[in-house]
């Protein structure tokens, strides 16, 4: 049916919103492509995800000063072994990145090797991370001790939580594609991996700023 | 072995809650037994419980919504019969249950009631109205839904094995800290709020993905219905404030479990600040209850006057300021914390700045009724005794934000009084509304109007009757949850307020009437055309009950108001659109994940609850395996064929062609 022939009755009846035949409105042409409807829905997780982080970065602040007597962020941090552990996980980032490129030229190879340095990169940053998690608690600055370190140990160990359930993700997914090749579903979900993990690097720099150098400088 | 549980945790010395827990566990065998003597349990399993079909889960959602609230009726019946009996007394409930009750009563009408009813008319309309098949991610809306029922499950355990918490609907800390409440109380409150506010956030997820990107042809956004629009902005305060409410509560339990001191007394923690985060959720949650309720009223009384919505665009753009004010005043719950004039000047000024767009609302909805073909069906008669409640209950609540009044009526029964005035009167009365409104969508036949209208009637005395009193009772100065009293001058209030109560137990009682009424008596009140109330949006152009597929063909929307345009060019022409070519439809596959991860999250809440550490492990490695069997599968569509899609949209088609000889519109 074409506009002229339209009939009044099936025109708008506040004359909102109609602009001719044409379809208006952003992605008013019909439903979205499945791809593009799964990294929407994944971005919005992304930023709902960010607003969790959010409420942490706020508790930290609130409670950096908040020491009950106990050691302070200078005293604590080590910046050579946090300096390793972004090294690892900016590292990580790319080799992700790398994955993708060689997933969409359709590389089991090279997708699998990215992917396994992609893991074992993230892994050698909650190594680190854990590893410094129990040097501070063997010195008595543990979660429990002081406001401020509850505070720490949850804003960064949520951040290794994300990492190390990332991880988990990671590994299925390796195996999936192994099995399964690189099916639509198989690259929407690894589209949706890499804005995780990218997600976790900006995390990171804001956390690395905020924690590490404002508290050691 | 079994952690902290033990025989002990069974209440045998206390006859009420353990009658209660009785009667509840009988009534769920009882229902269990019957389903399974009737063999209905394979149709259940594969019909609604893996159903990944929107409209289905919405109404499981309603379900879960209505029986929640008998559970939360009951503990506010209780609360009212003991105030009203506690005078100069103990009354018959002894301080710790009364606790127990007012905290679970709370919980369980916002989280488990209020939510599960908005989230299911969401959830069966949205994709109705906007004129496609389902929504974004159909497993993981069933998923959402069966962790919100995992959430109330464990609520309800509590009622059978351990405590509830005492600490009120929020746990302020440090009275909900280990130091103070050292029961299980606490903990069943934040795992059933953990597992179930992740359900929520799928679905606000899910909601906003299909609403921004899933529309039908031509259905761009100043042509989607109001209610999309205030489904979409209380999809947007979930994905912005249910992540505040995970974090405020994983620092909680971490206090609790672990020793932290986010909000401890000592060793630097801040009880304040929890104070501060729960209520940057707590606003806004609000707001995700009252606007799809704002959006219900908005269907409602443009199809009952028979008129278009008056000011759609100020309609739009009066949601979208609300949605975005709703994070400027959480302070207004804790003016008294002391943070100092300047910052209580501004929470209080915004607050103010809300009822301007509310009072937008109002008189878009007064003007829409102005002049047109009024029909006082019952969900118009919900609509105006909202728009009359709302409006006392508004403005009340600017008189609440002004600081000085604030500091007077704080923590009072006019706080309550308030409180109970703006969510019964919008966000209950909106759910009835739409609870009939969509019923005979959802089912194909209406429900009786005269029990309708009766139960309309007794909830609407009965909470005049029951909430005006405590306003009088409020500035009389009694404080909210008080056991007993000895002020004499309060007591006739606390007796009408319990009257009141009474009344809407008949209230109740009737809508359980006409349900059934509706049911035994269903053939004669079936809905043949799908368009019971002269509708105007695009959920009434399909069939009642829809088919699983919604739409045979996705319509063309050319217009603000889709369907009403179609009908009445059909009407003129006394013809239909020409019969579309029918094609074979992909649906998405049922799937049991949902069940089965809520099962695994169920065990592991409580496990958790109980220190039961192996189990709390068995559930999370049981919770990963569901989603690579999930995630391993290869099939998840499965395919309707042309013939089938066809035979049922030519049978719908039939229907309306009978009808429209008899269809002419007054000129």
């Amino acid at each position: 049916m074409s506009e002229t022939a339209m009939p009044a009755a099936l025109d708008d009846p506040n004359r909102v919103g109609h602009h001719g035949a044409e379809a208006t409105g952003y992605g008013a042409g019909g439903p979205a492509p499945k791809r593009v409807v799964t990294a929407y829905g994944f971005w919005l997780f992304l930023l709902s995800d960010f607003v969790v982080f959010s409420a942490f970065f706020a508790t930290y602040a609130v409670l950096a000063k908040a020491t009950a007597g106990g050691p302070q962020a200078r005293q604590l941090f080590n910046l050579t072994n946090v300096g390793v552990e972004t090294a690892c996980l900016l590292a990580s980032s790319f080799a992700c990145g790398m994955a993708s490129i060689a997933a969409s030229v359709r590389s089991q190879l090279w997708t699998q090797i990215c992917l396994l340095v992609t893991g074992l990169l993230g892994f050698a940053f909650v190594a680190l991370e854990v590893s410094e998690f129990a040097r501070m608690n063997a010195e008595g600055a543990g979660p429990a001790r002081s406001a401020f370190l509850s505070a720490f140990f949850s804003l960064v160990g949520l951040h290794g939580l994300h990492v190390s359930v990332g991880l988990l993700w990671l590994g299925t997914m390796m195996a999936q594609i192994l099995a399964k090749g690189f099916r639509p579903t198989m690259m929407r979900r690894l589209l949706c991996f890499t804005l995780f993990w990218h997600a976790l690097d900006i995390i990171w720099v804001a956390l690395f700023t905020t924690v590490y150098l404002m508290g050691a400088g | 072995m079994l952690g902290k549980l033990s025989w002990a945790a069974i209440p045998f010395d206390q006859p009420i809650p353990l009658i209660a827990s009785g009667m509840m566990i009988l009534v769920i065998l009882g229902v269990i037994v019957w389903v399974w003597a009737k063999g209905y349990v394979p149709y259940l399993w594969r019909e609604w419980i893996t159903s990944v079909d929107h409209k289905r889960i919405g109404v499981m959602y309603c379900i879960l919504g209505m029986v929640m609230l008998l559970r939360g009726f009951i503990d506010a019946i209780m609360m009212r019969s003991q105030q009203a009996l506690a005078f100069q007394s103990n009354g018959y409930l002894p301080p710790e249950h009364y606790n127990q009750i007012f905290s679970a009563h709370g919980t369980i009408m916002i989280f488990f009631v209020a939510m599960a009813l908005v989230i299911g008319l969401m959830n069966f309309v949205l994709p109705l109205q906007l004129g496609v098949r389902d929504v974004a991610f159909p497993t993981l809306n069933s998923v959402g839904f069966w962790l919100t029922a995992s959430g109330a499950l464990l609520i309800n355990m509590s009622l059978v094995v351990g405590e509830f918490a005492r600490n009120g609907w929020l746990p302020y800390p440090p009275l909900s800290e280990l130091r103070y409440s050292p029961g299980v109380g606490v903990d069943y409150y934040l795992w059933a709020l953990q597992i179930s506010g992740v359900g929520t956030l799928m679905t606000g997820l899910n909601f906003v993905t299909t609403i921004l990107k899933i529309r039908a042809p031509g259905m761009s956004y100043m042509r989607m219905p109001v209610f999309c629009w205030t489904a979409l902005a209380s999809s947007l305060l979930i994905i912005a404030a249910f992540p505040v409410l995970t974090a405020t509560l994983a620092m909680l339990l971490l206090d609790r479990y672990l020793g932290f001191h986010f909000f401890t007394n000592d060793a630097g923690g801040n009880a304040m600040m929890f104070v501060n985060l729960i209520w940057v959720w707590g606003h806004p949650e609000v707001y995700i209850l009252v606007l799809p309720a704002f959006g219900v009223f908005s269907e409602v009384v443009s199809t009952f006057s028979g008129k278009p919505l008056f000011g759609y665009r100020s309609m739009v753009i009066a949601t979208m300021a609300i949605c975005l004010l709703s994070f400027l005043v959480w302070l207004h719950h804790f003016f008294t914390m002391g943070a100092g004039a300047d910052v209580n000047a501004f929470f209080g000024i915004a607050s103010m700045i809300i009822a301007v767009p509310t009072g937008v609302k109002i008189f878009n909805w007064l003007f829409t009724m102005y002049g047109g073909r009024i029909r006082f069906e019952s969900p118009l008669l919900w609509a105006i005794g909202f728009m009359v409640t709302f409006t006392i209950g508004g403005m009340t609540g600017v008189l609440l934000a002004v600081p000085p009044a604030d500091f007077v009526l704080h923590n009072s029964l006019f706080l309550v009084a308030h409180f109970h005035n703006v969510i019964i009167g919008a966000v209950v009365f909106g759910a009835f509304a739409g609870y009939t409104y969509w019923f005979p969508k959802a089912f194909g036949f209406t429900l009786d109007e005269r029990l309708g209208k009766a139960a309309f009637w007794c909830w609407f005395i009965g909470f005049y009757m029951a909430f005006m009193p405590l306003y009088a009772v409020g500035l009389l100065g009694m404080t909210r949850r008080m056991q007993h009293y000895d002020v004499a001058e309060w007591r006739p209030w606390l007796l009408v307020a319990m009257a009141g109560a009474v009344v809407i137990l008949c209230g109740i009682g009737l809508q359980i009437a006409q349900l059934v009424v509706s049911i035994r008596t269903r053939e004669e009140r079936r809905d043949l055309t799908g368009d019971p109330w002269d509708g105007r949006s695009l959920e009434w152009a399909t069939a009642s009950p829809p088919p699983a597929f919604n739409f045979a063909v996705l319509p063309d929307v050319r217009g603000q108001e889709a369907y009403w345009g179609i009908k009445e060019h059909a009407i003129e022409t006394q013809h239909m659109v020409d019969e579309p070519e029918y094609r074979a439809i992909e649906m998405p596959r049922n799937s049991p994940t949902g069940v089965v991860t809520a099962f695994f999250a169920t065990v592991t809440g409580f496990s958790l609850i109980w220190h039961i550490w192996w189990l709390v492990a068995l559930g999370l490695v049981g919770a990963f395996a569901t989603f690579v069997v999930f995630a391993w599968r290869d099939v998840d569509e499965y395919e309707i064929p042309a013939e089938e899609v066809a035979r049922l949209d030519r049978a719908r088609r039939a229907a309306r062609l009978a009808v429209l000889p008899s269809l002419s519109r007054p000129t």
